[in-house]
């Protein structure tokens, strides 16, 4: 008998994710083999080096506001499978801000590390692009089974550090944008909303304490 | 062998040459001219004809070293917030826009003011194709084959008088037919200006067209202005008035956000952009992967425009 029958009775959530995480593992990696895709078509623009290093850029900002979601998904519809997503997703998140990075050192900057350097420096909103990739390192590095039995109750303090790292990421954003502002407000608006949802909550549980 | 001219409005989509023969017209002519009469009868010639500016003066300041940048670039990637914030949006959303009958409001310190019909603007002038390096702010550079006139020969039919110290542009302001301006993206119209000399400068064009042809809507149909050694903002587009100010011109972007957008606004890579390097740029149409060009004082202009400056501190008048 296979493990999936034998906890089908007493976890059958366990089996839904089972059979879903391949398939949303695939469907996180559709925005980038639609770059791809897109790419060995010619068909990527007439900037391809803009068009990918801001599609990798708005994909790492929108896994992190989906791991942000998986809370909320959790508490609005009483699935507790979804959790069993979170690491996937916020791993998804770390992979687009890497291919973002790269393609700034790469198409942006050619390897220039002295001109890197000096952007990181000088230039507020790359540094806060930085610092947002510095901070998503501890969490990916953590993000194991084995790390977080053995961080206990640290794992949770360390992983708050998502909660700043969306508010980073989503400032980087605003501060790069030259006019139009609909799409970086947009994200400002559903990050506030998710955190609103988590104070809300804290703030409950501090009355009813 | 006379050939026949056809007004722009004769002129049906389906007759514009495609960028291939354009480039390929000299060739084309020249067989042309070893069977001229057998074919002049069967109407061949109408792949020639059909460009709005057929005979153009070529141009001393004409880039001789840089590659075109193709036209489907140049009309599909542009920064015209009157259509659109996206880079696509003008190709997108201007092909409704009709640029005719258009006319030009010249106003201020000059003695033949008064409304000119664009035909009679540009019809005491010669039309020279002009290929020129355009640097926008953001980091990306085309080339481009532009078909103006000097606007110094403009200018001078105007008589400005002592007084005019600048010379500043209006974009047309029309909600109906530009969409992007129901939003206030921008406090439009869209104004920008040069000092006098600057606009007197051999290289400044008034432009009508690109590649031998009409300006597409997006480019900034039906006139516009061309200072090569200057970020894109400054070439202002589908101008309805030029007014000669004795005070600094204004310049919208300068007016919104001064310490990003200056108003001399030199193509310079030496003086960083506050939010990145102007040190190099990005070439339309080369390889994504491949390293970007080195970013040339005053666009590679410096011969000509250099002397404008002199005594003065870029960094400061940036």
């Amino acid at each position: 008998m296979n493990t999936a029958t034998r906890f089908s009775g007493v976890m059958p959530f366990m089996n839904l994710i089972q059979f879903l995480k391949p398939m949303v593992f695939l469907l996180c990696l559709l925005p980038l083999l639609l770059v791809v895709w897109n790419g060995i078509n010619n068909n990527l623009g007439v900037n391809p080096a803009e068009t990918i290093l801001d599609t990798m850029g708005n994909w790492g900002i929108y896994f992190l506001l989906i791991t942000l979601s998986v809370t909320p998904v959790r508490k609005i519809t009483g699935w507790g499978g979804v959790i069993r997503l979170r690491r996937m997703f916020g791993l998804f998140a770390f992979f687009y801000v890497c291919l973002h990075l790269l393609s700034y050192i790469w198409f942006d900057q050619y390897f220039d590390w002295n001109e890197i350097l000096n952007d990181i420096i000088k230039r507020p909103f790359i540094t806060l692009g930085f610092v947002t990739f510095l901070l998503l390192v501890p969490l990916v590095i953590t993000s194991t089974n084995k790390m977080m039995l053995r961080l206990k109750k640290n794992w949770k303090k360390l992983h708050f550090l998502v909660y700043p790292i969306a508010v980073f990421a989503t400032i980087h954003f605003l501060l790069m944008t030259r006019a139009d502002f609909g799409h970086p407000l947009l994200i400002a608006g559903i990050l506030s909303l998710l955190l609103g949802y988590r104070l809300y909550f804290s703030m409950q549980r501090k009355r009813s304490n | 062998m006379s050939i026949l001219i056809k007004k722009p409005d004769d002129i049906k989509p389906s007759e514009i040459t495609d960028q291939k023969v354009y480039e390929g017209r000299r060739e084309f002519i020249k067989k042309m001219g070893l069977a001229s009469t057998a074919l002049l009868g069967a109407g061949q010639l109408s792949l020639a004809e059909a460009k709005a500016y057929p005979n153009l003066t070529k141009s001393q300041f004409s880039t001789t070293t840089d590659k075109l940048t193709s036209l489907k670039d140049i009309t599909s990637y542009n920064n015209f917030y009157e259509f659109g914030t996206g880079k696509s949006d003008p190709a997108k959303n201007a092909g409704d826009f009709n640029p005719k009958p258009w006319s030009v409001r010249v106003e201020g310190e000059c003695e033949k003011q008064g409304d000119f019909h664009l035909e009679d603007l540009i019809k005491p002038h010669t039309l020279e194709e002009r290929i020129y390096r355009f640097r926008c702010v953001e980091g990306w550079s085309m080339v481009i084959p532009w078909v103006g006139v000097p606007l110094a020969d403009m200018i001078k039919r105007f008589k400005p008088t002592s007084k005019a110290k600048f010379v500043e542009f209006e974009t047309l302001y029309d909600p109906e037919r530009m969409p992007g301006q129901r939003i206030k993206t921008l406090p439009w119209p869209y104004i920008d200006g040069l000092r006098m000399d600057e606009a007197m400068n051999p290289l400044t064009l008034m432009a009508v067209g690109l590649y031998g042809d009409e300006l597409p809507n997006q480019n900034g149909a039906p006139i516009r202005l061309v200072v090569p050694w200057k970020y894109g903002f400054k070439n202002i587009k589908s101008i309805v008035k030029i007014r000669f100010v004795e005070k600094q011109a204004r310049s919208t972007w300068h007016e919104v956000n001064d310490r990003e957008y200056g108003f001399y606004s030199n193509v310079n890579p030496e003086v960083d952009h506050p939010r990145w390097s102007q040190k190099t740029e990005r070439r339309i149409g080369e390889p994504f992967w491949a390293p970007k060009h080195k970013t040339l004082k005053f666009n590679g202009y410096e011969e000509q425009v250099a002397h404008l400056y002199k005594g003065m501190d870029l960094k400061k008048f940036y």
